[in-house]
């Protein structure tokens, strides 16, 4: 008996062993990853915090790296990612909810379902050269802020139909059952209990398109954005009556991203200054909208209590 | 198939009267051309084997079995004998006003315990928060759930107990005074006194609606039950009070079940 016992203890610790191997393994990467981002986001923010001063905000481009600012490109970069918003979360999140509770489950569905997917992985330049046949020269949008928007939005529409598909699916079928039960309607169960219910993952699917969206040079360059911007679009609220202006959608624009490009290839380092402080602020723009939507769920989830 | 003797027709009011009724799910057929009656203001009990078919005709009375596809009804199911429920042109959202189901696992919508019972009148429309708190508080004490919970009403559902989650779905499902309430073995996931509690609540139902309910348990339908269905592998054995079919069953299929010898 007890040589029967010291064998199960010892056959226990064998497999506790792998056990801990794993989860310090996972660990060890987890801390290497995360200590090589932090380093890398840090010297990018000691190499660029001498230029972060507030008239770097409210300073145009200028030739000489001194006096040269983001003012342009930040309010360019958010009213980009506004129109983008605007355009992408209604459009993806109705789709995913056709798609997932309406459509009819056939070969069709399957095959939208296959290339919805594909679509994520298309290499954003494509997306770039769709959106400058399709909205500058067919639809004649210009080289605008909507057009930098929409082909944005059309980016990250994958990301956002398919985390859509999955936050509805992952909400168990006996609460749908009690809904129909109750004589809801189908638009019903949909808007009073399945959407409420999954909008925290539907937001994380959204901050992540937003955050592959805000980074992207490649499509806003193909358009045709200028790099070198010295006028701000006009405001979208205004002081005089309707009080709305969208004027600013047919603006031309820069972003981040490209006055970063713009700057890096210049020869002159005090450029790489400059780019070092413009990413800084990226960061923290990605990180803002992170911060947002981890509220806006915090809010949501009030209401709702699993 | 129906024991005339077993019956004395002439005190049944039928509620619901299931005629030639068939079920399928694609080709197979799960329910093979029942005919029986739901007695008003009585407690059914469907029984029979794991497999015969009772939570799928159960589910066939609100067309539960409409939420997906490939699935057909044939024959009738009449409530108060001028509404044919499988009919086309009704539609299964007046179907389920009329009648309500509480599931055979607890679900509870996570929202609080007030919005639970309140979610029953806000689909209909009710806007107004006087009639909303007024039936809602009726609908908690007919489920016996008032008294615990009257303190606590913005609290989460998921906080109460099992027992206190499945009176809380019964007075979900009271709430828009249905004329009929399905349960689908409401106490299957349930302790013994929470289960004391349930059967004894729809025993006291009964004045109020008429019950059909399904269970796997004997004892629980010679409990609450007025009138028994046997079922077995999709076909009506035997149907009859509750009392004839568990002292006298007609069938012998229906003898050896009760007895204990199959099932």
């Amino acid at each position: 008996m007890t040589s029967d016992l010291a064998k199960i203890r010892a056959d226990i610790n064998r497999r506790k062993l792998l056990n801990s191997a794993f989860a310090l393994a996972g660990l060890v990467i987890i801390a290497g990853a995360i200590i090589v981002l932090l380093g890398l986001v840090l010297q990018m923010a000691i190499a660029g915090s001498e230029r972060l001063t507030p008239e770097f905000f409210t300073s145009f481009p200028s030739r000489r790296a001194g006096r040269a600012g983001i003012y342009s490109a930040w309010v360019g970069t958010s009213l980009v990612m506004l129109v983008t918003a605007f355009a992408a979360v209604p459009l993806g999140v109705a789709a995913g909810i056709y798609l997932e509770e309406y459509a009819k489950k056939n070969w069709l569905a399957d095959l939208i379902e296959i290339n919805v997917t594909n679509l994520a992985g298309v290499p954003s330049i494509v997306y770039g050269l769709l959106a400058l046949g399709l909205f500058v020269y067919t639809f004649r949008l210009g080289q605008s802020i909507l057009t930098a928007g929409l082909t944005l939005a059309l980016l990250i529409l994958p990301v956002v139909i398919v985390t859509t598909r999955e936050a509805l699916r992952a909400i168990p079928n006996n609460l749908r059952e009690a809904a129909y039960a109750l004589g809801a309607s189908k638009w019903q169960t949909i808007w009073d209990h399945i959407l409420p219910y999954s909008f925290g993952s539907i937001l994380t699917g959204i901050i992540i398109g937003l955050s592959r969206a805000i980074g992207q040079t490649a499509p806003i360059i193909t358009i045709g954005a200028l790099a070198f911007i010295a006028y701000l679009p006009d405001a979208p609220v205004q002081s005089e009556f309707p009080f709305v202006s969208f004027d600013w959608l047919s603006s031309g624009f820069t972003v981040l991203p490209i006055q970063m490009f713009n700057w890096v290839s210049r020869p002159q380092k005090a450029f790489e200054i400059n780019a070092a402080a413009a990413g800084t602020v990226l960061v923290c723009m990605t990180l803002g909208m992170n911060a947002i939507a981890i509220l806006l769920r915090y809010q949501l989830r009030k209401g709702i209590k699993w | 198939m129906v024991n005339e003797q077993q019956l004395d027709s002439a005190l049944i009011i039928p509620k619901a009267e299931v005629a030639d009724f068939s079920f399928y799910y694609g080709s197979f057929q799960a329910i093979k051309n029942i005919s029986m009656v739901v007695p008003q203001n009585k407690v059914t009990a469907l029984i029979g084997p794991s497999g015969c078919g009772k939570t799928t005709f159960l589910r066939c009375f609100n067309r539960m079995h409409d939420l997906y596809p490939g699935n057909r009804y044939e024959g009738s199911i009449w409530l108060d004998s001028d509404t044919n429920l499988l009919s086309r042109k009704v539609d299964p959202i007046e179907v389920r006003m009329r009648i309500s189901m509480v599931f055979q696992k607890p679900n509870p919508f996570p929202k609080s315990i007030f919005e639970n019972v309140a979610y029953g009148l806000r689909v209909r429309g009710e806007r107004n928060p006087q009639v909303i708190q007024d039936k809602v508080e009726q609908a908690l004490i007919d489920a016996a759930l008032w008294t615990e919970v009257k303190d606590r009403l913005k609290d989460s559902a998921y906080e109460l107990s099992g027992g206190q989650q499945q009176r809380l779905c019964i007075a979900r499902a009271l709430v828009g005074d249905p004329e009929m309430i399905l349960f689908d073995e409401p106490t299957s996931a349930l302790d013994p006194i929470a289960t004391a509690s349930i059967e004894e609540l729809v025993v006291n139902l009964k004045e109020k609606v008429t019950i059909l309910i399904v269970t796997h348990s004997m004892q629980q339908a010679a409990r609450v039950s007025d009138y028994t269905a046997f079922m077995y592998i999709g076909e009506l054995v035997e149907f009859g009070t509750t009392k004839s079919v568990f002292e006298q069953p007609a069938k012998k299929q229906t003898e050896d079940y009760i007895s204990g010898r199959f099932g």
